[in-house]
């Protein structure tokens, strides 16, 4: 059994006076794909969004409930939320690169963090180009780096946007619904770059696509209607579900 | 015909006959002051300051009003800057539908409203509370609070277009908010803030009443923040009053540079704000 890297714990969420998520209980092991499916409005992107505590940056959210990282609790008050999101980095669905260069967008994390000032620019150089090859875009753009990043095609930013985050060391990448704006090709190549990053960090990817968790996950948590109907191996939900609803699901007879 | 198209085709007219109303008064306001002005407009009218007998038509130009002009605008849309800026990204970062923000913004609806005179008396009074004369300083004050409420309104309409998903990409990097701010909110909404200092700077430099009481007028060339200085509007507004058609003219020639100053530097902030353009994330 691997690591346990994150737990979610009795969490809950809501907009307003909306409850997205109701008292949700998981475990997040180490170093493998976690999947968090389910149909639109299950409350998937509140619960990736609440586990790096970007959900408060949205207007009317509330939470309650812990959620920990190696044991910490990332909700306890004085907890340095800079720190949790330099650990847990997050690849959102559209790709948004920075208003800078490719250079620039890499950099940037590094730069905020200290590492630019402590360290000169050939390290800076070396975080760039290990974290652009990490991602897979580094042959694309070797030869372009100081051109604006919002010139590159929407497959690549993404890939971009991945390096971005990696560039910061996290131990935990946090991706929503990565692929969903790219085209297959594109798609294919960020699905290979995660499973040759979950070799060394824990990974956690919303979907709404059931063949890409087939594809991916090593475990799944299954959301309805915010609150966790199943979760466990991929193996397990996909060939002996417990709830019926789960059953319906990957069956594709409901969601 | 259906009658919705009968209503298109309506509503498509008028929308041409306001822009043949919008766009042909500017070009009979440009076509009056070329066609007046430009035959006196020479080397000598804006290398010099007016001389001996200058208001009866001889020898001299209007360096000093728009030496004047330069200063003011320049000195009043800074200072306004420095005071913009934090209170815009007050508005939109951190006090955002906030009770504070609200009454700000309505402040500055207000503020921008209230005709320019009464800024002029408002800067005045101070002025004589506090023991200046009409001077630079003065001037500059009266026009930076002219200023204002344009600045924080067009930044504050700027940096709220920045999309929230490129300010979480900083964030989610383990970014604070000030450096989310400095470092990617004002690169992305950098042209639409050029604009906002320019629109700011268009309407500091044209004002008269603002500057009547508060920084005067003289034959001098500016040399100090607390002597009285000269400014273009009412070099316009001085010669115009004469009798002298020669001197009338003049007033046309004061006309034409100003608007070719304005045209000058928002020429001149377009291309600089290019850079930021290529940049921008749409």
């Amino acid at each position: 059994m691997p690591r346990l890297h994150m737990r979610i714990c009795e969490f809950n969420a809501w907009y307003g006076d909306q409850a997205i998520l109701k008292n949700i209980t998981a475990d997040i092991p180490a170093q493998c794909i976690t999947a968090i499916i389910g149909p639109s409005g299950s409350g998937k992107t509140t619960l990736l969004r609440s586990m790096n505590r970007l959900l408060e940056e949205s207007e009317g959210a509330r939470t309650r409930g812990k959620i920990t990282l190696d044991g910490a609790d990332i909700y306890a008050a004085g907890t340095d939320v800079t720190e949790i999101r330099m650990r847990i980095g997050l690849l959102a669905p559209k790709p948004f690169p920075l208003p800078m260069s490719i250079f620039e967008n890499i950099a940037y994390g590094p730069r905020i963090h200290g590492q630019g000032t402590k360290r000169n620019r050939r390290d800076l150089e070396q975080i760039v180009e290990s974290n652009l090859q990490a991602a897979g875009l580094w042959d694309e753009v070797k030869d372009r780096l100081h051109t604006p990043a919002s010139q590159l095609s929407t497959g690549q930013q993404q890939r971009l946007c991945l390096a971005r985050a990696l560039a910061v060391g996290p131990e935990i990448l946090l991706c929503d619904e990565p692929t969903s704006a790219l085209d297959p090709i594109s798609a294919e190549r960020i699905e290979g770059q995660l499973k040759f990053l979950k070799e060394k960090m824990t990974i956690v990817v919303v979907t709404h696509m059931l063949r890409q968790t087939r594809r991916l996950a090593d475990h799944v948590l299954l959301l309805w209607m915010g609150e966790l109907i199943e979760g466990g191996t991929s193996h397990k939900l996909f060939h002996s579900p417990r709830d019926p609803r789960t059953q319906a699901y990957i069956s594709g007879d409901i969601g | 015909m259906r009658s919705a198209q009968i209503e298109e085709r309506l509503f498509q007219a008028l929308m041409l006959l306001s822009v043949f109303i919008v766009a042909g008064s500017l070009f009979l306001i440009l076509l009056t002051i070329i066609l007046r002005g430009l035959p006196a407009l020479t080397v000598e009218m804006i290398t010099r300051p007016p001389e001996g007998g200058y208001y009866l038509g001889k020898e001299g130009g209007i360096l000093n009003a728009i030496l004047g002009s330069l200063y003011l605008a320049s000195g009043a849309t800074l200072l306004a800057l420095l005071l913009a800026l934090p209170i815009s990204i007050y508005l939109r970062i951190y006090g955002q539908r906030s009770r504070l923000s609200e009454i700000v913004r309505l402040a500055m609806d207000v503020l921008w409203g209230i005709p320019s005179i009464v800024y002029g008396a408002i800067a005045f009074t101070f002025m004589l509370w506090v023991g200046m004369r009409a001077s630079l300083l003065g001037g500059i004050l009266a026009l930076a609070m002219l200023e204002l409420p344009i600045l924080v309104r067009g930044m504050d309409e700027t940096l709220g277009s920045v999309p929230s998903a490129l300010k979480e990409a900083s964030y989610s990097l383990g970014a604070t908010r000030l450096e989310t701010t400095l470092r990617v909110v004002l690169r992305q909404s950098g042209p639409g803030l050029v604009t906002a200092v320019l629109l700011a700077f268009g309407r500091g430099i044209g004002d008269a009443a603002s500057v009547l009481f508060t920084a005067g007028y003289t034959d001098h060339l500016p040399y100090s923040l607390l002597r009285p200085v000269a400014s273009l509007p009412l070099a316009v507004f001085f010669q115009l009053a004469t009798p002298y058609p020669a001197v009338q003219e003049r007033a046309y020639t004061s006309a034409l540079v100003l608007t070719l100053i304005v045209l000058a530097i928002s020429l001149t902030s377009r291309y600089l704000s290019k850079g930021l353009l290529k940049h921008q994330i749409r």
